[in-house]
This record gives C-alpha cells, sequence and structure tokens, in this order.
C-alpha cells in the first residue's frame, strides 16, 4: 500500500474498515438485508420467491461462481428438493422437519450420481451433460406420473401450520411465511459462507483459476468437483424444500430446462462470485418479470435481451459490479 | 414380434437419425472450427422449421421451402456471428455459451410473437405422400426421402471437406488458426462462413423434421438435448461421430418405442451416461478434449 498523502486518506481507510467489518460478519449483514426485504418490495409474495431463488441461485453459484463449473441442469436438484418435500408430507405423512431434511439427503443423492458422471467432463462439455442429465430426470418425472403426478405436478397437500417446536405459526400469513421461510435461507448463508472460509473453498477457488497448476499442487480436483457438485445441489434443495412449502404444489416445471436456464439468468444478472449477488439477481429477474408483463406477455423476449446485453457488457453482474467500483473491495468479497 | 415390423422400425429410426445427424452436424462443425457452442441451435432449428413452412405456403412449393429456410436462417446465423458471437472470441468459453443461451429466449419468444404459441402441423409435400413397398413393408415415402438427402448432403460436405481448397483452409483453420492467420488467410471470413454453415445445417434439420414432429415454438429444446446427447456420444467436434452416434440414438429410440414407448426419451439420455462412464470424450473425441 502506498502513502496516502491528500486529506481524503483517513476516510477512505475508514470506509475499507467498515467494509473489512461487514464482509467479516457477512451471512449476518446478508440476513438483516433479507429481514428488511419483505418492506422495500411491492409485494410479500415477490419477497418470498426472492428468498427461495436467492437460496437455490446462491447453492448454483457455489459450482458456477466460484468453482467456474457451468451447470445446466440445476433445477434436477431445486425440482427433487421441491418433489421430495412435497411426496414426503402428502404421501408419507411426515411433519416438515423430517420431509425437508429427506429431501435434501436425496437431492444430495442425486448430485453424487448426475456428478460422478459429469465432472469426468470437462468445459463446454460439461455443461452439455449437465443439461442432458437434467433432461432425463424431467423426463423420469414425467412418466412416474402415479410418484410425481406426472404433467399435472404434485398436488394434494397443504403447509397451513408449520410446527416450531410446539408453537403453531399460521403459514398462510405472508410475513410468518416470510420469516419462517429466512430461517432455512439462514441455514444455506450460514453453510455457503463457511464452505467458501475452508481451506476447502479455497480449494476450488483455484481450480477454477488454473486447474492443471491446482492438479499439480497435489489436490484431487475430480474429488473436489465431484464434492463441490454435491454441496452446491444440497443447497439448491433447500430451496426447493422452501418452494413445496411456500406452494403447496410442484409443478412439473420445477424440473424443466426453462428453470436451469432461469437460475443461470439469475445468478449472471446479480453477479457470480459474488456472496450476496445471487439475491439481487433473483429479485433483477423476478422484478423485471413481473414489471414487463404488466405490457406484454411477451416478457422473456426483454429479459432475454437484457441477460445478452449483461453478457457482453456487464459480465460481473449488478453486485459484481458494484462491489468493483469500491477501490479496497477487489481484494476480499 | 413380426419380424417385418421391427425392419419398419429400424427404417424409422434411420430416418429419425438422419435428422439428429443433419442437427447434431451443424453443431459440432461450429464447435470443431471457433470452439463455441451455440445453445441457440435448437431454437435455430425451429426458426429454420417455421422459415421452411411460411417460405412453403408463400411460394406454395414445399420445395423452395426446403431450399430457401437454410440459407436464410444460415445468413441469419452469420449476422449472429458478426454482431456478437464475434465479440466474445478470446474471453472465457463459457461467454458465447451463456450468450446464444440468451439469445435462443429471445428467437424462441419472438416466434410466440409472430406465429402464436400453438403448435401448427406441417403438412407433407404432395409427391412425397404415401407409402413405398421395400418388399418386406410399407414404408412412408418422405421418411425415405429424408434419409436419402441427409446421404446426399453428408457427401457434399465430405466433398467440401475433403477434396476442396475451402475444405482444407476449414481443417487446417481448426487445427492451428494462429498460423493460417500467419499464411495470410482471414481466419475471421472462415469462421463467419463456419457459423453460417452450422445454422444452416440446423436450419435444414428443422425443415426436413417438420412433416414428421409438430412445428412449436417449444420444439427447439428438446432437439438442442437431442443434438447434445449426439455430440457427446460421438465426441464434439467430430464429424464421423455425429454422423455414427445421431444413426445410433435415432435407431435406439425407435427400437425402445416398440417395447417400451414410455422410454424411448429417456432411453437415448441414458445411452449417453453409459459412454460417459467408459469414454468420457465419446466414441471419435479426441482425449484431452473432453
Amino acid at each position: 500500500m502506498t502513502v496516502q498523502s491528500t486529506g481524503e486518506a483517513p476516510s477512505l481507510s475508514q470506509s475499507r474498515r467498515l467494509f473489512a467489518v461487514l464482509s467479516d460478519h457477512r451471512v449476518l449483514v446478508s440476513l438483516v438485508a433479507l429481514a428488511l426485504l419483505p418492506w422495500l418490495l411491492p409485494s410479500k409474495a415477490l419477497a418470498v420467491n426472492v428468498l427461495i431463488y436467492g437460496v437455490v441461485v446462491m447453492g448454483y453459484n457455489l459450482l458456477f461462481g466460484y468453482t467456474g463449473l457451468l451447470s445446466f441442469g440445476h433445477a434436477a436438484f431445486f425440482g427433487t428438493g421441491a418433489y421430495l418435500t412435497g411426496i414426503a408430507i402428502s404421501r408419507w405423512g411426515l411433519p416438515w422437519f423430517a420431509a425437508v431434511p429427506l429431501a435434501i439427503v436425496a437431492s444430495t443423492v442425486l448430485a453424487a450420481l448426475i456428478g460422478t458422471i459429469s465432472t469426468r467432463t470437462r468445459g463446454i462439455y460439461f455443461s452439455m451433460v449437465t443439461l442432458a442429465l437434467a433432461q432425463l430426470v424431467y423426463y423420469l418425472a414425467l412418466q412416474a406420473s402415479s410418484f410425481t403426478g406426472g404433467e399435472n405436478g404434485l398436488r394434494g397437500f397443504t403447509v397451513d401450520r408449520i410446527n416450531l417446536l410446539g408453537w403453531q405459526v399460521n403459514f398462510l400469513d405472508p410475513v410468518n411465511k416470510y420469516y419462517v421461510l429466512m430461517a432455512f435461507a439462514a441455514l444455506a448463508l450460514w453453510v455457503q459462507s463457511r464452505i467458501l472460509n475452508s481451506p476447502f473453498g479455497a480449494v476450488i477457488e483455484a481450480i477454477r483459476e488454473n486447474e492443471q497448476r491446482a492438479r499439480a499442487c497435489g489436490y484431487d480436483v475430480e474429488r473436489c468437483k465431484l464434492i463441490v457438485f454435491m454441496l452446491s445441489g444440497a443447497i439448491s434443495a433447500i430451496g426447493g424444500s422452501m418452494s413445496a412449502l411456500h406452494l403447496s404444489i410442484v409443478p412439473l416445471d420445477s424440473l424443466h430446462y426453462q428453470t436451469s436456464g432461469m437460475i443461470v439468468m439469475m445468478v449472471l444478472l446479480g453477479g457470480a462470485r459474488s456472496f450476496f449477488g445471487p439475491f439481487i439477481g433473483a429479485a433483477t429477474f423476478l422484478i423485471l418479470e413481473d414489471v414487463v408483463s404488466l405490457w406484454t406477455p411477451h416478457w422473456q423476449i426483454v429479459v432475454g435481451a437484457i441477460f445478452v446485453v449483461f453478457v457482453l457488457f456487464l459480465p460481473k453482474g449488478i453486485w459484481g459490479t458494484l462491489l468493483d467500483l469500491l477501490p479496497f473491495a477487489r481484494e476480499r468479497r | 414380434m413380426d419380424l417385418s415390423l421391427i425392419i419398419m422400425q429400424l427404417f424409422s429410426g434411420i430416418a429419425l437419425g438422419a435428422v439428429l445427424v443433419i442437427t447434431a452436424l451443424g453443431l459440432t462443425i461450429v464447435f470443431g472450427m471457433l470452439g463455441v457452442v451455440n445453445f441457440a441451435h435448437g431454437a435455430l432449428f425451429m426458426i429454420g422449421a417455421y422459415a421452411g413452412l411460411y417460405l412453403a405456403s408463400l411460394t406454395g412449393s414445399f420445395w423452395w421451402g426446403l431450399l430457401l429456410a437454410p440459407v436464410l436462417v444460415g445468413a441469419f446465423g452469420m449476422l449472429i456471428e458478426f454482431v456478437l458471437v464475434r465479440r466474445l472470441y478470446g474471453r472465457s468459453i463459457d461467454d458465447p455459451l451463456l450468450l446464444t443461451f440468451g439469445l435462443s429466449y429471445i428467437l424462441v419468444e419472438g416466434v410466440r410473437i409472430v406465429f402464436g404459441s400453438d403448435g401448427i402441423p406441417f403438412p407433407t409435400p404432395s409427391q412425397l405422400i404415401g407409402v413405398v413397398d421395400l418388399g418386406v413393408g410399407f414404408f412412408p415415402k418422405y421418411r425415405l426421402f429424408v434419409i436419402a438427402l441427409v446421404a446426399v448432403v453428408l457427401l457434399l460436405l465430405w466433398l467440401m471437406l475433403e477434396k476442396t481448397r475451402v475444405g482444407l483452409i476449414v481443417r487446417a483453420g481448426a487445427r492451428d488458426p494462429q498460423i493460417m492467420r500467419v499464411l495470410g488467410v482471414d481466419i475471421g471470413k472462415v469462421w463467419l462462413a463456419i457459423f453460417g454453415l452450422g445454422v444452416g445445417l440446423a436450419a435444414l434439420g428443422g425443415v426436413l423434421a417438420g412433416p414428421m414432429r409438430s412445428v412449436n415454438p417449444e420444439m427447439g429444446t428438446l432437439v438442442l438435448a437431442e443434438a447434445f446427447v449426439v455430440t457427446v456420444i460421438g465426441g464434439l467436434g467430430s464429424i464421423v461421430g455425429a454422423v455414427v452416434a445421431g444413426l445410433m440414438v435415432g435407431i435406439c429410440i425407435s427400437m425402445v418405442a416398440l417395447f417400451a414407448p414410455e422410454m424411448a426419451t429417456i432411453v437415448m439420455f441414458a445411452l449417453m451416461a453409459a459412454v460417459l462412464l467408459v469414454r468420457p470424450q465419446g466414441l471419435f473425441g479426441l482425449k484431452g478434449r473432453a
């Protein structure tokens, strides 16, 4: 660091210190921001969706943003999380606190299977293979209609109250719903932050920067990729569980390529490789969808065009670009 | 099970596979040259089907649609390369992929605006309605025509790549674009042409598939997945691989459809997974590229 001669130096170092404190407590700061969200957005329903997709995209960000693996099949884990939660509640009569962990475990097993095949490939192959295998899961769910409800999606379960240690929370109230679901988001945020702060978090970033060098340093690159693939699937599955509890139905589309693509769009709009970017991305996408569909049913053409502009000119997304404007933020995210 | 039924289903599989071959070939040629996987390939296949349908009704003849749609959509592909994809050479390999993915969103929605969201029937050309007696059974004329046309296109492509000066430049450019530049070849123009060729092949696949499957804005999604499966099985960048894997997948799908129709779509993904476990680079792929 060079010696600073002007009078603005103290204020710069102050804001630098503030930023350092904020990013050291990023889970807490993110939770404060999320707690305020329902009061900042025009509707509570929108806030719930931002929360759910924020978690899904955050899990995806671990794989794409931090490890550099562009998967086009993450709907498989989001959808499996949602389906298993719904099936466990409706068909097996399990309470939510048993259904959600079960769904996350099942999605992680699926991620292990898909990851075993897809992490054997590299680069563009990886994107194509994850897309194809996720479509396989989609068609399996379509065919197994006695189990999943097929084309109509999974229906016939309602989550109207949540039992929190004997305290019955009315889950139909949107504010209650939001803050109950925020507990799941808190768990996901904490796990994500813990992974990124660990030595393993450093290894996955090393793999992104230079796979060969990471291998030369003695790391088992294939194993790390598989592990991060499973972790990423597990976190996205938390979002899937949240979605099932929220909607009380699981549409078949939650497994479709369109959903995988939406997750990719959200992470890029917000900012891949930034901690809070996924929530910004989810909010941007969902607000765009809401606003544009007010004046045209063809909102996808507008969102697609904005996405193309982002790829060309703002590849770091909204949050990533904002962070880059802070001169001291580049070294720590 | 009747043997002639199995043979007929085999022919159906080859016809289905022929369309897959043409579509996957477009994808694999572009990758082999430019190192870009076009995620809008399925959407451009769909645009090809719509363009063929529109031009056929405009001119009153299927043949004009078949001829003009690949040319026009191919030219549109060149525009895409020139305006958008070109900016991303030298950046991360993910960027062209993301860009073309966003583009597919725009194209699908654009077609919905112009032609509506519902499927449109694509009439079989009058000359090709009916069946041919193959000795073992009757086979639709149109499917036989598709097989023959794809064989001709493959032969022309092979002649172009192996026997002409242009083909020599293309093959050398795939190996080492830097050297080609040093030798005074404007590699940018070659890439432009190849991208257009790839998109044109997707559009040709779309027109050919039109009378065999329903034409709707979402048809590209399954086609994209199918083309990916074929290129992954055959080996990305390998032309022989695309041909062999395309026919293999087509035959596999129609054979399974005979015995267990509900598994027909699933089986190709399973086939891909099995090949990846044994040969991650695909059947004809070069090692180290996967």
